[in-house]
C-alpha cells in the first residue's frame, strides 16, 4: 500500500473493441472502445467508458438536482432577507457560484465517483489506471469543467471525449480519470436452467461423460446463455435457436431416441446444459 | 473442461462477499486504514478472486459472473496497487500553513513567469495609454474608468460616506469574490491550452492594470490610485498570479520539456500542487473581495489615503512573508507520500 514498499508499475492499458466473446454487439462510433487493464498478476479486467449520451443525460439530472438544491436554499434566504437583505443577496450570489461546484466535489468524493445523475445512469468516475480515485483528481476534473463547456454546450469536452480512446474530456485527461458505465452485477441463477425437472440424460452416465468430453466450453456457454436469455427472445427465433443447438448436440453425441422421443428441443438443450454445468457424480454414476 | 459453475459459486461466494464488504468499508471512509492482518486478508482475497476470475475466463464463459468478478477484482486492484498514501483527514490549518506555501515555492518559476508576463502586459498597456490617450477607450472595458481620473477622484471624495455602495456592500463583495474566482479558475483551466490561454489572460490583466495606472499617474492622482487599488490589489493581484501560476504548472506538465516521465505521470505529479494553488487563490480572492467592498471604495475624507496605502503595504508584506516562509520546516506532503511523484 505504501509507495516505498510496493513500487508496482502501472498496468499496461489496451483498447479493444470487445473482449467479451458472448456479447459481440456492434459498437456505435460515438461510444469509446472497451478499456482492458491487466494487473501485475496477469488478470485482465475490462472497463467500459461511458457513452456521450449517457453522460449528457446524467449531466442534465445533475443540473436539475442543483436547481432543486438552490431553490430550497432560496427559501431559507427569503427568511434571511427579513433580517438583512444585503447579506441574503450576497449569500445568494455565493450559492449560485459555489453550489454546483460543491455538489460535484462532494458527490464524487463521498460517493466514490458518482453524482445523482451518474448513479441513475450507472456511471462512475474512476482513476484511468484503475486505481483509487483521489480527491485532487475530483477537484481537477471539476476545475477544468469551464474549459470543457466552451464555446457552448460542452462542445470542447464532447469533442475531446469523442476523440479520446477512453472517452475523456479535458478535465478527465488532466485529472487522469475516466467515466465508466458500471455493469449490472448479479450472479447467474442456474436453477432456471433446470428447475428441479427430471433429466432423462442423467439415466445415461456414459452420455453425460461423452457430452462433457465433446462439447467445447464455448458451445456450452452459448447454450447456457441461450437458456438464461430465452425469455427475451422472439418466439420464432427462440424455436429456431434451440432447434439449431439441439441439432448440434445430437450431431456430437448419439442420443438415445427412445428416451428423448417427444422431448422438445429446448428441453433437450436444458438437459444437456444441466449435465454440463452441474455434474453430479453420485447421480451420474451407474447404479 | 467445463467448470462446475454451481459448485464454483457455492465455494467461492463467501470470499467474494468478504472482499466486497472490505472494499465497501474502504470506499465509504476515504481516510480508513487497515491493520496489517486486514491488509494480508485483503491481499489473499484479491488473489483468490483473481484466480477464480482466471479460472472462469479459461474454463467457462459466463459473462454476468465474469463481469461481477471483474468488478470485484477492479475495485480490489485499486486498493492493493495504489502507490499513493490514503488521504489524511483534512486539517485546514496544516493545509493553509504548510501545504499551500510549499506548493507555491515548489513552482516559483511558474509564478515568476506569470509575474513577468503580467508586467509585460502592464508595460504595454501603460505605454499605449501614455503614447495615445485615446487607447484607453479600447483597452479599458469598464465605463467608470473611461472618464477623466481627476473628475472621478473629485466626485468620489465629495460623495464621502454616502457612497453608492451603501446597503449593498455584502452583495457587491460576493459578486467580486465569485467573479474573480471564476476568472482565476478559468485562467488555471486555460493551462490545458499548453499555457497559451493562461499567458494571454495574464498579459491582458497586465494591460488593464498598466493602462489604469498610467492614466491616473499622468493625471496626478497617484495617492488616490494607490489608496484605491492597494488595499484589495495587494491580495487580489497576487491571487490572479497564483491562479496563473497553477495554469502554467499544468501547462508545464503537458509540455514536459526535458522530463523523462510520461504525460500521465507528469500530470499526476502536479495535481496536488495545482489544487492547492487554486484553493489558495480562491481564498485570497475572498479576502480581497471583502476589502474591496468594505474599504477600497471609501476615500478621503472618510478614510485617509495613507491609512489605506498602509493597509495595502502591510497585506503585501504579510502575504509575501507567508508564501516565502510559512511551512518551511514542515515535511512536504510529497515527501510524506501523500502525492504521486514520478
Amino acid at each position: 500500500m505504501n509507495p516505498a514498499t510496493s513500487p508496482t508499475p502501472p498496468p499496461p492499458i489496451q483498447n479493444h473493441q470487445s473482449p467479451i466473446q458472448n456479447s459481440p454487439a456492434p459498437r456505435s462510433p460515438l461510444r469509446p472502445a472497451v478499456v482492458e487493464l491487466r494487473t501485475p498478476e496477469g488478470i485482465l479486467f475490462t472497463l467500459e467508458p461511458a457513452g456521450p449520451m449517457a453522460r449528457l443525460l446524467a449531466l442534465l439530472i445533475d443540473y436539475a438536482a442543483v436547481s432543486v438544491i438552490l431553490q430550497t436554499l432560496n427559501i431559507v434566504l427569503l427568511m434571511a432577507k427579513i433580517i438583512h437583505a444585503d447579506f441574503a443577496r450576497g449569500l445568494a450570489i455565493w450559492l449560485q457560484f459555489a453550489a454546483p461546484i460543491a455538489y460535484s466535489l462532494a458527490c464524487e468524493w463521498f460517493w466514490r465517483g458518482q453524482t445523482f445523475g451518474k448513479r441513475l445512469f450507472r456511471l462512475r468516475v474512476l482513476d484511468a489506471r484503475g486505481l483509487r480515485l483521489q480527491f485532487t483528481q475530483v477537484v481537477i476534473r471539476n476545475l477544468l469543467r469551464p474549459l470543457d463547456l466552451l464555446p457552448l454546450f460542452y462542445l470542447t469536452g464532447g469533442l475531446t471525449a469523442w476523440l479520446s480512446p477512453k472517452g475523456q474530456r479535458l478535465g478527465d485527461f488532466a485529472a487522469g480519470t475516466m467515466v465508466i458505465r458500471e455493469p449490472v452485477l448479479f450472479q447467474p441463477d442456474l436453477d432456471q436452467v433446470s428447475p428441479g425437472r427430471f433429466n432423462s440424460l442423467r439415466a445415461h452416465p456414459h452420455l453425460a461423460a461423452r457430452l462433457r468430453q465433446q462439447v467445447s466450453p464455448e458451445l456450452a456457454a452459448t447454450a447456457l446463455q441461450a437458456l438464461l436469455r430465452r425469455e427475451g427472445l422472439d418466439p420464432a427465433a427462440r424455436v429456431r435457436l434451440f432447434a439449431e443447438l439441439a441439432a448440434v448436440f445430437r450431431a456430437k453425441v448419439a442420443l438415445p431416441e427412445a428416451d428423448l422421443a417427444g422431448l422438445p428441443d429446448e428441453q433437450l438443450v436444458r438437459n444437456v446444459v444441466d449435465v454440463l454445468y452441474r455434474p453430479r457424480p453420485d447421480r451420474d454414476a451407474p447404479a | 473442461m467445463i467448470i462446475d459453475l454451481q459448485r464454483f459459486i457455492t465455494e467461492e461466494r463467501p470470499c467474494w462477499d468478504e472482499l466486497d464488504a472490505i472494499l465497501s468499508r474502504l470506499g465509504k471512509d476515504p481516510a480508513a486504514r487497515l491493520s496489517l492482518e486486514q491488509v494480508e486478508r485483503l491481499h489473499y482475497l484479491y488473489q483468490r478472486v483473481s484466480a477464480g476470475l482466471a479460472k472462469l475466463t479459461t474454463f467457462a464463459s459466463e459473462p454476468e459472473l465474469r463481469r461481477y468478478l471483474e468488478s470485484l477484482v477492479a475495485r480490489a486492484y485499486g486498493e492493493i496497487h495504489e502507490t499513493r498514501r490514503r488521504a489524511r483527514r483534512f486539517a485546514l490549518h496544516r493545509w493553509f500553513l504548510a501545504d499551500l506555501p510549499q506548493s507555491f515555492r515548489r513552482h516559483l518559476r511558474a509564478f515568476l513567469l506569470a509575474v513577468a508576463v503580467t508586467f509585460g502586459g502592464a508595460l504595454f498597456g501603460g505605454g499605449a495609454v501614455a503614447w495615445d490617450p485615446g487607447a484607453k477607450a479600447v483597452l479599458l472595458p469598464f465605463s467608470h474608468l473611461q472618464g477623466d481620473p481627476a473628475e472621478r477622484v473629485q466626485q468620489e471624495e465629495e460623495e464621502g460616506a454616502a457612497r453608492h455602495l451603501d446597503g449593498r456592500k455584502a452583495s457587491f463583495a460576493s459578486y467580486l469574490m465569485t467573479h474573480n474566482t471564476r476568472v482565476s479558475f478559468f485562467s488555471l483551466a486555460l493551462g490545458m491550452s499548453w499555457g497559451v490561454g493562461t499567458l494571454v489572460l495574464l498579459f491582458y490583466n497586465g494591460v488593464i492594470l498598466g493602462a489604469v495606472g498610467v492614466d491616473y499617474l499622468a493625471a496626478g492622482q497617484a495617492r488616490f490610485l494607490f489608496g484605491w487599488l492597494l488595499p484589495h490589489g495587494a491580495v487580489e493581484i497576487p491571487a490572479f498570479l497564483i491562479a496563473g501560476q497553477a495554469g502554467l504548472v499544468l501547462a508545464g506538465a503537458l509540455v514536459g520539456w526535458g522530463r523523462r516521465f510520461t504525460l500521465r505521470q507528469r500530470l499526476r505529479a502536479v495535481a496536488g500542487d495545482v489544487v492547492n494553488l487554486a484553493a489558495g487563490a480562491a481564498l485570497l480572492l475572498v479576502w480581497a473581495g471583502f476589502v474591496e467592498s468594505f474599504l477600497s471604495q471609501y476615500h478621503e475624507p472618510v478614510v485617509p489615503y495613507a491609512a489605506k496605502i498602509g493597509v495595502g503595504v502591510v497585506e503585501l508584506f504579510l502575504l509575501a512573508a507567508f508564501l516565502w516562509k510559512s511551512g518551511a520546516g514542515a515535511t512536504p506532503a510529497v515527501a510524506q507520500g501523500k502525492e504521486d511523484r514520478p
